[in-house]
């Protein structure tokens, strides 16, 4: 069985369907990429996973359980963390108290390895501990965005355009952080406009338009594909 | 001098009611207008229990029954918290995606209910409110100056209680658990829902605090002023209100700061232009602050708010 299942599902905002039918799967220790352009439903079907959004028919599972009936306050106790889009950090909190947010969930208090696990991870982050966290440079605040999804110790991290307004030097440190964490065992479900990026870290992608998936396949085979590479990568 | 120490204390109060206009604006950006009710209330709960024990005149009493004001106060604390945190259930949750002019109105509306309540409660006249604490200056019968200038046992008494008051409640946003869920909730409260907090927790909570505090600043009022009306709420409440504008309206040190300096403001004015004048010179600094900085004196360091 895949660790987070979406299956069937509908979302709307109002009355304008957004998410047509969407149905994927993660398996444990995979970086999964949706990838797709502009109002394709990439970060809806994130926030529908992560409970901001409810889904008017089908269901969400992780790790077997149906999520459409939890809380969206109790999904990250379920295992699922997440990295919005624009990063969303707590801009007039400090950086510390920004990753002890991250934890706020968790019962058992002792909070050190995680703390040194972003540090090892992000070593600027440990240098700007005490300042505010809306101080803090884009790629600072994507990084902190990261480690304070880490916090909660989640089974899957969904990352939302991490690369976004990033330097080009930024976004290739990013990911490579990103597959380290893999590396270390965490499954991750990755949406990127950067699709060159995301394919060349993925396991396998699926390809969203208007709120549909059109094309699945492993991470190469999609960045070999005519169609992908034409729309999404740019190349002719 | 005297104007000064008079505003002073008279800014303690005014502190402690802003202090539950911004809480509830920094989390939910609700002007709850039914706060200054719920003050007024407070003083009829702190009056009520003090008769039920025996101290509703003060003829007869010799000292100051400090476990009869302990009891006032806490009950009054109780009432108000209690009632602050029902009102958001009943009156303000269910607007909260509505449009903002639907929870202001709904906030009217139980302002309406609580000064009817304290008209039933304690009739439309003013009522007197013991007055039972000792009647000590401290500027003449301890340094032997007879001057105008008084610092009475009244005065500390009130910033005996309101400063940790007010340090406490920093304490509690600034490293309690709790503290840190409100400052999330108050920065996105959609992002602290996916930190696991439990955001209608922590909306009670806050209504909780508003109250706990307007109902401290009853008890002291009620000692201070010795009497209370049920129409009190709503001058109490608007003057809180500009202060907590004119600290910069969701910003917890700056509600503080604007009650002390609207307290003296108001007793300066009352001192050197004439008490008829108090209003005037409160609500012009209102309006000179909405029109030149409206977002109040600390408006940038929104940092701070709750």
């Amino acid at each position: 069985m895949a660790l987070l299942e979406v299956d069937g599902v509908h979302t709307y905002y109002g009355n304008i369907e957004a998410l047509k039918g969407i149905s994927l799967t993660v398996e444990q220790g995979e970086i999964v990429t949706l990838i797709g352009s502009n109002g394709a439903g990439k970060t809806t079907t994130l926030r529908t996973i992560a409970g901001v959004l409810r889904p008017r028919h089908g269901t969400v599972r992780m790790a077997e359980r149906d999520l459409t009936k939890v809380p969206a306050n109790q999904i990250v106790r379920m295992g699922i963390a997440h990295s919005p889009e624009g990063r969303r950090i707590f801009a007039r909190m400090s950086v510390k108290e920004n990753l002890e947010m991250g934890a706020y969930a968790r019962n058992d208090r002792d909070l050190t390895p995680d703390f040194e696990r972003v540090y090892t991870l992000f070593p600027r982050i440990k240098e700007r501990l005490r300042q505010r966290a809306g101080t803090l440079s884009g790629g600072e605040q994507q990084m902190l965005a990261i480690g304070r999804a880490l916090m909660a110790r989640p089974k899957v991290l969904l990352l939302d355009e991490p690369s976004m307004g990033l330097a080009p030097v930024l976004v290739e440190l990013v990911f490579k952080t990103i597959q380290e964490i893999n590396v270390q065992g965490m499954t991750v479900l990755l949406v990127e406009q950067n699709a060159h990026m995301a394919l060349s870290i993925a396991h396998r992608g699926y390809v969203l338009q208007t709120g549909k998936i059109v094309l699945t396949d492993t991470a190469p085979k999609l960045a070999a594909n005519e169609m992908v590479r034409k729309a999404y990568l740019g190349e002719e | 001098m005297a104007a000064i120490v008079i505003g002073i204390t008279n800014g303690a109060f005014i502190a402690l009611i802003a202090l539950g206009y911004t809480l509830v604006y920094g989390i939910i950006e609700l002007i709850n207008f039914a706060h200054g009710d719920l003050f007024m209330l407070g003083t009829f709960v702190c009056l009520t229990t003090l008769t039920l024990l025996g101290f509703g005149t003060e003829v007869g009493v010799s000292g100051t029954p400090w476990w009869a004001l302990v009891i006032a106060i806490l009950a009054a604390m109780i009432f108000c918290g209690v009632l602050n945190m029902l009102a958001e259930r009943v009156a303000y949750r269910r607007l909260r995606r509505a449009p903002r002019l639907a929870p202001l109105i709904s906030a009217i509306g139980v302002s309406f209910i609580f000064v009817n309540i304290g008209l039933f409660w304690q009739g439309p006249t003013p009522r007197r409110f013991p007055d039972l604490l000792p009647q000590y200056d401290f500027v003449s019968q301890l340094f032997g100056l007879h001057t105008l200038v008084r610092f009475t046992f009244k005065d500390l008494f009130v910033l005996a209680l309101a400063i940790p008051l007010m340090l406490g409640l920093a304490w509690v946003i600034r490293s309690t658990r709790m503290g840190k869920a409100m400052r999330a909730v108050a920065q996105d409260s959609e992002m602290a829902l996916q930190m696991g907090i439990d955001v209608d927790r922590v909306i009670s909570f806050t209504f909780v605090l508003g109250g706990v505090l307007a109902g401290a600043a009853a008890l002291m009022y009620g000692l201070y002023n010795n009497n209370t009306v049920f129409t009190l709420g709503f001058a109490a409440g608007l003057k809180a209100f500009t202060a907590a504008v004119l600290g910069g309206i969701g910003n917890v040190t700056g509600a503080a700061l604007g009650g002390f300096v609207l307290g003296l403001l108001a007793s300066l004015t009352v001192t050197y232009a004439g008490g008829q004048w108090e209003n005037v010179g409160v609500f012009s600094l209102l309006v000179i602050i909405l029109v030149f900085k409206p977002t109040g004196l600390l408006g940038q360091a929104l940092g701070d708010r709750a």
